[in-house]
């Protein structure tokens, strides 16, 4: 029986893993190429959600819902970089983080105003509905099951992307040098754009995933984005390795603290006070986890010198 | 010439200002932004709506979001008391809000009246002549969910609530009730979206029913989840996750769940079809409990000034704890401590027609009162 919720849990903490390096492989990329905070990075998961339940409302297709929220999140990303981010590459962190916040508030005020203020619909789609039979006896939501193997998808095909390919290329040697890169006839600009927007759909389609299982509502990016730094500050910022590596270390401790520790507590606390100390350090524990990490490695697990 | 006319109208002023001091002012701090954005605006639009249909001349309503900061929520009393002179303080919906404002507001001699957070410790201990609560106590909901549970026959109760008052009053109002067993017993993060881990410990516990307050979006969340894990458990829970704004972001998923309310749409009176029709001829929705609070708290504020000035302390006050309004609930009174004695029913979630929606199928606890009434002294 224990073992079966054991089990099932690091499942949880997988799922909630892969969907927190979605959102973390977006903001250490563009924190890496760029040298840039981007606070509303959590909008675009927000506006991935809401595309995604728009177009599932209007057509009834859950897969067309996913390629809209790819293109919309992309599309607002691009559109943010172009606009206002472009701006801020010579700035300070400070002037940054004050012009992402105000993109915050526009975004979910517009939001708001589109869209109105109560959560909107979008369901799971009904061939992946229902929990599937796993061996060993669990019983897990196929939904969750299927996020899982995306997100793994997606970090394959990623690490692809970045180690292969010419656009890669272009990312590490931006990451390492963008004076020099820019010198040698890359146009920068458009680069920064291009991954701009392909962290931008990244964090739209977080969105729209996790929007089916969750409530599609204004303000849903910020909680997953504070998360999201957590997990590139202990990967290592401007590494996607180091920010799989952090989001699965998150949503492990994040998940197994919060069902574990209250038990943990329940052996020498009476039940109901350890429920709520137990919960009050689960929510703690991430942090917790994060200043330990810096302790040993300053820069993150898989962090360059900084 | 020119300064003398001037000198006369600078005099002028101060008379405008004396006259307007007759009017009521009221601050209405609401949640309008952010995640639970749609309790505030059914509470703001159900309050306008009893303000506008009565018309009168003379009373001044200031809207204000708190974006369900605590801090945020401070600020703006704090102004609205003290720079714009409001007589009442209206509108709060979330318990760790209400505590960092009420009791700072009343002890500055101005009227609260709380149109849905009742936290346990203003209805006992710290109450106050100036606060008046026009929705519930914490509790009550959940005690008649409690006492609804025995009389289905669940015997083995999981209960879950976030970590927060009204999370702790709720579950403490279920097991005041509940005479069964409990199954498990946890405290989520507040504003917590994925019940993953929750659900697991649900399934591996041995329930046969399971008990959740979990508000706004939280509690579309839990039930989306709930509804793909497998586990098919009789859930029962209060209003606020079943409410009228939330029920069709929840889908199928929620049919036929029994909840608790003071309140639903088929309470049969005069004031209710009144309020019904004309809430949805306004908004083009209908109202949810939080709407029926705050257009019953407008109601009371006015027929307690159709009685007294809002600054003739007393009589104003007598005339609030008289609430001698038409309620939408049907029979409203207060207690001893300025809390609700009043009936709460059980509804089912059906579909009308398109509409996710609630019907009445039994009254759980007949004029219930609050459990901390005995420790007020005033």
């Amino acid at each position: 029986m224990t073992y079966i919720l054991v089990l099932e849990q690091i499942l949880n903490g997988l799922q909630l893993g892969v969907m927190l390096f979605l959102m973390a492989a977006g903001l250490t990329l563009v924190f890496g190429v760029m040298g840039l905070i981007n606070l509303a990075h959590g909008s675009l998961y927000m506006v991935g959600a809401f595309a995604a339940a728009a177009v599932a409302g209007w057509t009834g297709s859950f897969l067309l819902a996913l390629i809209a929220s790819l293109a919309a999140a992309a599309a607002a990303g691009a559109l943010m970089e172009l606009v206002v981010i472009r701006r801020l590459y010579q700035r300070d962190h400070l002037d940054q983080v004050l012009a992402t916040f105000a993109l915050i508030l526009i975004f979910s005020e517009g939001t708001r105003w589109l869209f109105g203020s109560f959560p909107l619909f979008l369901d799971v789609p009904s061939h992946l509905s229902g929990p599937v039979s796993l061996p060993g006896g669990i019983e897990y939501p196929l939904y969750r099951l299927t996020i899982i193997l995306i997100g793994l998808a997606i970090a394959a095909g990623l690490f692809l992307l970045i180690a292969r390919t010419r656009i890669g290329i272009q990312i590490r040697a931006g990451e390492a040098d963008r004076e020099m890169i820019a010198a040698l006839g890359v146009d920068i600009s458009k680069l920064y754009t291009l991954v701009f927007a392909l962290g931008a759909a990244l964090a739209g389609l977080a969105g729209a995933l996790v929007g089916a299982i969750q409530s599609v509502q204004v303000g849903m990016g910020e909680p997953v984005l504070i998360l999201a730094f957590v997990v590139i500050v202990i990967g290592g910022i401007g590494s996607i390795k180091g920010a799989l590596a952090g989001a699965l270390l998150v949503g492990m401790t994040d998940t197994l603290g919060g069902v574990f520790l209250p038990q943990l507590f329940a052996v020498f606390m009476d039940p109901a006070s350890a429920a709520s100390a137990g919960a009050s350090l689960a929510s703690m524990l991430i942090y917790i986890l994060m200043a330990a990490i810096l302790l040993v490695r300053p820069s993150g697990l898989y962090g360059g010198s900084a | 010439m020119k300064t003398i006319r001037m000198l006369a109208m600078a005099a002028a002023i101060p008379a405008l200002a004396a006259a307007a001091q007759a009017e009521t002012k009221i601050g209405m701090i609401t949640t309008l932004s952010g995640g639970g954005a749609g309790l505030g605006v059914d509470v703001r639009d159900g309050f306008m709506l009893a303000i506008e249909q009565d018309g009168r001349d003379g009373v001044e309503v200031v809207i204000e979001d708190d974006q369900r900061k605590p801090d945020a929520a401070v600020q703006i009393a704090d102004r609205m008391i003290q720079s714009e002179k409001v007589d009442i303080l209206t509108g709060i919906i979330w318990s760790n809000l209400a505590m960092a404002v009420v009791p700072a507001a009343t002890a500055q001699g101005v009227f609260y009246l709380s149109p849905n957070a009742g936290p346990s410790a203003l209805a006992g201990k710290r109450c106050h002549p100036n606060y008046f609560n026009v929705a519930w106590q914490n509790d009550n909901l959940h005690e008649a969910a409690g006492a609804y549970a025995n009389e289905a026959g669940l015997k083995n109760s999981f209960i879950l609530a976030p970590n927060y008052p009204a999370g702790k009053d709720a579950l403490t109002g279920y097991k005041r009730m509940y005479g069964g067993e409990l199954a498990g017993e946890i405290y989520t993060k507040l504003g917590q979206t994925d019940y993953a881990a929750e659900i697991a410990q649900i399934r591996a516990s041995g329930a046969d029913s399971v008990y959740f307050f979990l508000p706004g979006g939280m509690g579309i969340s839990f039930l989306k989840q709930y509804a793909g894990s497998g586990v098919d458990l009789p859930v029962v829970g209060p209003a606020f996750s079943f409410d009228q704004g939330i029920l069709q972001a929840v889908g199928e998923a929620a049919l036929g769940v029994k909840n608790t309310s003071q309140w639903n749409k088929d309470i049969d009176n005069a004031a209710n079809a009144a309020f019904v029709s004309a809430f949805q001829e306004k908004y083009g929705r209908l109202p949810s409990l939080y709407a029926s609070q705050g257009y019953d708290t407008a109601n009371l504020i006015l027929s307690a000034l159709d009685k007294a000035e809002a600054s003739d302390q007393d009589a104003f006050r007598a005339a609030l704890q008289a609430a001698e309004f038409d309620s939408v609930r049907g029979d409203f009174k207060f207690g001893s401590n300025h809390h609700p004695v009043q009936d709460i029913y059980v509804r089912e979630v059906i579909k009308e027609g398109d509409v996710f929606t609630n019907k009445i199928i039994a009254t759980g606890l007949s004029d219930h009162a609050d459990a901390y009434a005995g420790e007020c002294k005033m």
